[in-house]
């Protein structure tokens, strides 16, 4: 069952969160956050999940490092089931998977030294002490291109472009061997992002990490993944090799999505279709019967609003969870 | 003065410089910025945080807070009047009406405790001299017009009952409800999904092409920029450093910033291996800024002329300008 080449293996990921009601905090019903996901992460690979807001990224990227009480279904860290760990099993496995996150501003303690947060991690992995500490602090400062001398600055004397390398700095500071980077461009400006995606992609190189990247901004998933996911209101409607999801899309929501994004050059997007989606992503309290996506969907048909579609296998590594995709490499059977 | 402004020009900025005087320092948020957007033209504004995109926007408007920020010098000539010399009545007859605002966020940008009715058909009532059945059908023909489904019973619901995407969509209603001569939306489309930013894109260029409105969209997405805008304007540190009919400026861009900026995008049909390029260097603290060029720090093609002297806006080609000292023909674009 395990493979050896995939260093992460999701199956049948659900996570729901409750919505109480009345004095006694009774369980009405759920966001059904995550709903039923399986996919792997091969090793050495960036693989990107993109999808609009609400739709479960983050939760999904949670749950793989265990955060939330209440996740079913099993996530495998290199061969190793993580739902069966005991909470002292799981602290020692956090080691092996940090996580970056979105807003570089509320995600450092404004009353650490940035020295300190970076340096934290390896205290409480208890890895290094007195002077080898130091080293390693100012080390982990120049492998992010910041300068050691800055280790005693509070994080409000930082840009916003250098506080998310001390987020990853202290994410790298204990050598895990998968991140999960929730975001970590978004907040920052255009030329900063690019300094900070080439910064990740050379870190990737250098220590052999595995990246699981979200974003919703596909042009910047497309630039650093490997392969990439989409999801629609807690499902993977696809995933593919990032070149074929976008060269081939298959998917009506993928599609969509992919004909949305501006391309910053006015001959290329002036002559491109644009798909504009009617309507907003639907609450995942109680997501639509059949394809959740057929309410939205130009091509949906009768099985749509009935039956939910399974994700199956169209080509090399191409799954598609679509009524109208045939289970057979076809190309281009639904493009616009 | 006046007279000199062509018919067809609805807004005239020459020389406009807005100072804000804080602990730091004079901040030079604006710095001697000059440009003019014509009737029925989409002009984009476009820059790093900071570099005084919005304060420009905000000028027009005369809504800088005094203190610590004031408008130092420049005209601002709109439709042929002098917006500098209006008293401040004369600005709250202009503001909303002639020249209407979306900003980039709308969830602080409603007012929390009023329904979105009461919300637009104050404007109506105020503007236009609408009574109050007058103002519903208006605003419900509004909220039809930005595509608000159910807007009869949507009406009357408060902002937060709406999405993001949906109280963006209130706020160019606000915005439409006196058929002002300029929309300036400010970063319209910068917390919503994609999906969502290609609705809301779609329904204000579909509004130019209507009625003639003229739009200053304020952007840090060359994205945007490349499809519904027929000019670009670039700042960095408060001036203006190009400005190019877009085409021109996306096929031939003449200064290194410009040129940074376009390819540290990263662009959808590009691939992986292909690998972007960035600006090095951070954006410059107003307060402190550097001498001469205030990009010469990043800028690859620095000479020491650019650490004395600021470039004056120079021709390059037809209605194409920089600012820049370096050597066209050096240039590596892209």
């Amino acid at each position: 069952m395990k493979d050896n080449s995939h260093i992460i293996e999701v199956e049948n990921l659900y996570m729901y969160f409750p919505v109480t009601a009345g004095v006694f905090q009774k369980r009405i019903a759920d966001v059904k956050a995550v709903d039923g996901m399986s996919f792997y992460i091969k090793k050495g690979e960036t693989l990107g999940l993109v999808g609009e807001s609400g739709c479960g990224k983050t939760t999904t990227g949670r749950c793989i490092l265990q955060l939330y009480e209440g996740i079913k279904g099993n996530v495998f860290f290199e061969g190793v089931n993580l739902a069966n760990l005991k909470k002292e099993q799981m602290r020692k496995m956090r080691r092996n998977m940090q996580l970056i996150f979105q807003d570089p501003y509320a995600s450092l303690d404004p009353r650490m030294t940035a020295g300190d947060i970076i340096g934290e991690p390896i205290k409480v992995h208890n890895l290094a002490r007195g002077k080898e500490y130091q080293e390693q602090v100012e080390e982990l400062f120049r492998m992010v291109e910041l300068e050691p001398y800055m280790a005693g600055r509070y994080p409000h004397e930082f840009s916003g472009g250098q506080r998310q390398r001390i987020g990853i700095a202290r994410a790298l500071a204990v050598r895990p061997k998968f991140v999960v980077c929730d975001e970590p461009v978004s907040a920052l400006d255009v030329s900063i992002q690019a300094q900070i995606i080439i910064l990740l992609e050379k870190l990737r190189e250098e220590m052999g990490l595995t990246y699981l990247f979200i974003a919703h901004d596909l042009s910047v998933v497309r630039n650093i993944s490997d392969r990439v996911a989409v999801m629609y209101l807690g499902k993977i409607v696809e995933i593919t090799a990032s070149d074929e999801l976008y060269a081939n899309p298959l998917h009506p929501y993928t599609i969509a999505l992919l004909s949305a994004v501006p391309i910053p050059d006015p001959k290329v997007d002036r002559t491109r279709k644009r798909i504009i989606l009617k309507g907003d992503v639907p609450s995942p309290i109680n997501p639509p019967k059949g394809c959740r996506f057929n309410p939205r969907c130009q091509m949906a048909i009768d099985i749509c609003r009935e039956k939910e579609p399974e994700l199956k296998l169209v080509g090399e590594e191409h799954w598609v969870s679509c009524h109208l995709v045939k289970a057979s490499p076809v190309k281009n059977t639904i493009s616009p | 003065m006046a007279t000199a402004v062509k018919s067809e020009t609805v807004l005239e900025i020459k020389n406009l410089c807005t100072y804000f005087y804080t602990q730091e320092g004079e901040l030079k948020a604006v710095d001697g910025l000059s440009y003019n957007v014509n009737k029925g033209e989409s002009v984009g504004l476009v820059g790093e945080s900071a570099c005084g995109k919005s304060v420009s926007a905000l000028s027009i408007m005369r809504l800088i807070p005094y203190p610590p920020g004031i408008i130092v010098g420049g005209e601002i000539f709109f439709q042929g009047k002098d917006l500098m010399k209006a008293t401040e009545s004369e600005m709250r007859h202009i503001r909303g009406n002639r020249i209407a605002m979306v900003f980039q966020e709308p969830t602080t940008s409603l007012n929390p405790v009023l329904t979105v009715r009461r919300q637009i058909s104050e404007a109506l009532e105020l503007h236009r001299g609408m009574d109050k059945n007058e103002s519903l059908s208006e605003t419900i023909r509004l909220l039809k017009l930005v595509g608000i489904p159910d807007s009869e019973k949507r009406a009357n619901d408060y902002p937060f009952q709406f999405s993001g995407g949906m109280q963006q969509r209130i706020m160019i209603a606000m915005a439409l409800s006196c058929n002002p001569a300029l929309l300036i939306c400010d970063e319209p489309t910068t917390s919503l999904d994609v999906t969502v930013q290609a609705q809301l894109l779609e329904i204000i260029d579909d509004l130019r092409a209507r009625f003639g409105t003229s739009v200053i969209t304020i952007t840090h997405n060359l994205g945007i920029v490349a499809r519904y805008v027929d000019r670009v304007n670039v700042m960095y540190a408060g001036k203006m450093v190009e400005t190019a009919p877009t085409e021109d400026l996306y096929a031939n861009p003449c200064h290194p910033y410009t040129i940074g900026l376009l390819s540290s995008v990263p662009r959808l049909d590009v691939s992986k291996k292909k690998s972007l390029r960035m600006i090095k260097g951070l954006p410059p603290n107003l307060a402190h800024l550097p001498g001469g060029c205030s990009f010469h720090p990043r800028c690859d093609y620095a000479m020491p002329k650019c650490k004395e002297e600021y470039p004056p806006l120079e021709k390059v080609g037809d209605n194409h300008y920089r600012a820049c000292w370096a050597e066209l023909s050096k240039l590596k674009r892209q």
